[in-house]
C-alpha cells in the first residue's frame, strides 16, 4: 500500500491518475458454508463494481449474507467460486460494535493502526491528531475507550479505519446499535469525510432510509441465497437528511421491493 | 427513481456549526464523570473489615490461650509469639531468613514466567500441543509440589537448584494455564479488529493477543505466585542442609525440632505475611489498574 495522504486536493488527483477506476470488483462470487452434501449457499453469483471514490449500499434483509460478503472483501474469508480483486490493497473494515483496544487510549488504537501500516513512529502521534481532528474528536487522544460515548466510539472506530490509509472502506452496520440523534449526526459526519477524503466506501446496512441518505447507489440484496435483485442510483445531492422528502419517496419505493423480496420467502 | 430538486437552502457552514454544537452536546450528555472516593470512606470501607477481623482472631487465640484450651508449651499465647518475634529481630538474623525465602521465592516466579509464557502460548495457539499436552498441565495443577521434593532431593541432592525445580514444576503449570485461559476469553471481535487493521503474526501476538489476554494472565500470575510460594515452602521444610541458606521453611522446621511452638507459630504467620504482602503491595495494585483502564472495575 502507498502511504497517500488521506486528504487528497484536485490538484493531487490529476497527478496520480488511478490506472483502475473501481475500488472494488467482484466477479461472480459465490460463498456456501457448510461439509460437502448440505450445502448452504449464502451468495450467489455476485458481480458488483465499486467506483473508485464512490458511496454504495448494500441493502438487504437478515440472511442476504450481507456481513459474509464484506468479510470476503477484508480477506478475513474466502469466496467458494468467483474472484474479488480491490486495487488498493486492504481494505479498512468498521464493525457494528466499536472494536476498539479497550488496553489502548483513543489516541493509541488510532497509531497501532498508522503502525501496521508502516508509518515511521515520530510521525503517529500527529497524524492520530489530525484523525481525531477529522472525526471532530481533537482532544480525546487520552481517552480511554470506557470514558467515551456510544457516538465518540463509533468517531474513533472510523479514525482508526482511516488511519489504514485504504482506498476503501467497509462498514457493516456500523451505527446500527447509536440512536437516532446520535446516528443522524453521524451520518453527516460520515458523508462529510467521505467527500473530504475520496475514499470509497462499501456500507452494509438493513435501514433503508440510513441506505437512500448517505449512498451514491443502493444495490438490494435478496435473502437465502443472497442475489442482487435491484439497484438504485441516488442522484438527489448531499448533504441529505433522513426527513429529506425525496429521501423518504425513494426509501418507501425501495422498502417495496425488500419487502417484495421478503414475501418470497414466507410463500415455501 | 433519482430525485434532484433540493430543498435544502442551509448554508454547509451554518450547519457545520449546528453539527459540532449539537456533537459536542451529546458526547457531554453520554459521558459519565468519575469522581475519587474520599480518604474517609476507604478506611470505612477497605480498612476497618480487615483490621475488625484480624483482632477477632486475636482476641479468640488469647481467649483459648487464657483457658488453656492445649496445654500452654502447645498453644502459646499471642505475647509470647510476639516476644519471639521480637527476640528473633534482635538476634539480627530474621531479616536474613525473611530475604533468604523471599529472594528464592521472587527468582523462581520470574523463572516460571519465563517458561510458562511462551509455553501458554504455544498451548494455547497450536492445537497440536493443546492436545498433546494441555491435560497435562491442568493436572499437573492439582498436584501438590510438596510430592515432587523427593524426586528432586534425588536429582539434584540439597542444593538451590533442587528447590528451584520444586518451585518451578509448582508454579509454570498455573501460570501457562493462566494465560491459556486468557487467550480463550478473548472477545472473538478484537482478533478479527486486530487482522483487519493488520497486526498480524508477532505484532498481533504483542499488541493485541497478549493485551487482550492480560486480565487472564494477571490472574494465572497471582496463582503462580501462590504456587511458587507454597512450593517453596515444602521444599525448604523437607531440605535441611548446612549448605542451603536458611528461609522460613527451615525456621519453622528448627521450631519443630526444639519443641518452640513460639517460634514455629512465628514462622507460619511470617510466611502468611510475605505471601499476603507479595499480594496485595504486587498484584493487587497491577490488576486494579489494568481492570479499571479497560472500565472493567465496578465500584462497589
Amino acid at each position: 500500500m502507498t502511504p497517500t495522504a488521506l486528504v487528497k486536493t484536485p490538484a493531487e488527483g490529476q497527478q496520480q491518475a488511478p490506472a483502475v477506476e473501481y475500488a472494488a470488483r467482484f466477479s461472480h462470487v459465490s460463498k456456501s458454508f457448510g461439509r460437502r452434501g448440505e450445502q448452504q449457499l449464502v451468495l450467489d453469483d455476485i458481480s458488483l463494481d465499486v467506483e473508485a471514490g464512490s458511496f454504495v449500499t448494500l441493502l438487504g434483509a437478515s440472511g442476504c449474507g450481507k456481513s459474509t460478503l464484506l468479510n470476503l472483501v477484508a480477506g478475513l474469508d474466502k469466496p467458494s467460486a468467483g474472484t474479488i480483486e480491490v486495487p488498493g490493497g486492504r481494505p479498512a473494515l468498521m464493525f457494528q460494535e466499536h472494536a476498539l483496544f479497550p488496553w489502548l487510549t483513543a489516541g493509541q488504537n488510532i497509531e497501532l493502526a498508522l503502525k501496521t501500516r508502516g508509518l515511521p513512529k515520530p510521525e503517529r502521534r500527529g497524524e492520530a491528531e489530525r484523525l481525531l481532528e477529522l472525526v471532530r474528536l481533537k482532544g480525546a487522544h487520552r481517552k480511554r475507550v470506557h470514558e467515551l460515548s456510544g457516538g465518540m466510539r463509533q468517531r474513533v472506530a472510523l479514525a482508526r479505519a482511516l488511519a489504514q490509509d485504504s482506498q476503501l472502506l467497509l462498514m457493516d452496520e456500523p451505527f446500527a446499535a447509536l440512536d437516532a440523534i446520535t446516528r443522524d449526526v453521524l451520518h453527516e459526519e460520515l458523508t462529510r469525510i467521505w467527500a473530504e477524503t475520496q475514499v470509497s466506501v462499501l456500507f452494509v446496512t438493513h435501514n433503508v432510509r440510513e441506505a437512500v441518505r448517505l449512498a451514491q447507489r443502493v444495490v438490494l440484496l435478496s435473502s437465502r441465497p443472497g442475489r442482487i435483485a435491484h439497484e438504485w442510483q441516488v442522484d438527489y445531492p448531499q448533504p441529505r437528511r433522513v426527513e429529506d422528502a425525496a429521501v423518504a419517496s425513494l426509501s418507501i419505493e425501495i422498502t417495496e421491493h425488500l419487502r417484495g423480496e421478503i414475501r418470497r420467502h414466507g410463500h415455501h | 427513481m433519482a430525485t434532484t430538486d433540493s430543498t435544502s437552502d442551509r448554508s454547509t457552514s451554518d450547519q457545520s456549526t449546528d453539527l459540532t454544537e449539537l456533537e459536542a452536546g451529546l458526547d457531554a450528555l453520554e459521558t459519565h464523570a468519575t469522581s475519587r472516593t474520599p480518604i474517609g470512606q476507604v478506611l470505612l470501607h477497605r480498612v476497618l473489615p480487615p483490621v475488625t477481623a484480624i483482632v477477632l482472631v486475636l482476641a479468640a487465640w488469647q481467649l483459648a490461650y487464657v483457658l488453656e484450651i492445649k496445654e500452654d508449651y502447645q498453644l502459646p499465647g499471642p505475647l509470647q509469639v510476639w516476644d519471639t518475634l521480637v527476640d528473633q529481630w534482635y538476634k539480627g538474623t530474621l531479616f536474613d531468613v525473611i530475604w533468604t525465602s523471599v529472594s528464592r521465592g521472587v527468582l523462581g516466579f520470574l523463572i516460571a514466567v519465563a517458561i510458562g509464557t511462551p509455553l501458554g502460548l504455544l498451548v494455547a495457539k497450536v492445537r497440536f500441543v493443546r492436545t498433546a499436552i494441555g491435560p497435562l498441565l491442568t493436572g499437573l495443577q492439582s498436584l501438590p509440589s510438596v510430592a515432587w521434593v523427593p524426586a528432586a532431593i534425588i536429582w539434584f541432592g540439597l542444593t538451590d537448584s533442587m528447590i528451584f525445580a520444586v518451585v518451578l514444576l509448582g508454579a509454570v503449570p498455573s501460570i501457562a494455564n493462566g494465560l491459556v485461559s486468557g487467550i480463550d476469553q478473548i472477545p472473538p471481535l478484537y482478533l478479527r479488529a486486530g487482522r483487519v487493521i493488520g497486526a498480524t503474526g508477532l505484532t498481533g501476538v504483542r499488541h493485541v493477543l497478549l493485551p487482550a489476554a492480560l486480565p487472564g494472565y494477571l490472574s494465572g500470575l497471582k496463582q503462580g505466585w501462590a504456587f511458587s510460594w507454597r512450593s517453596l515452602m515444602a521444599a525448604e521444610i523437607i531440605a535441611h542442609s548446612p549448605d542451603l541458606g536458611a528461609g522460613l521453611g527451615q525456621l519453622l522446621e528448627t521450631g519443630r525440632a526444639y519443641q518452640d511452638m513460639p517460634l514455629v507459630l512465628t514462622a507460619i504467620l511470617l510466611i502468611l505475611v510475605v505471601g499476603i504482602a507479595i499480594d496485595l503491595l504486587v498484584f493487587a495494585p497491577i490488576e486494579r489498574y489494568v481492570l479499571r483502564s479497560r472500565g472493567l472495575l465496578v465500584t462497589r
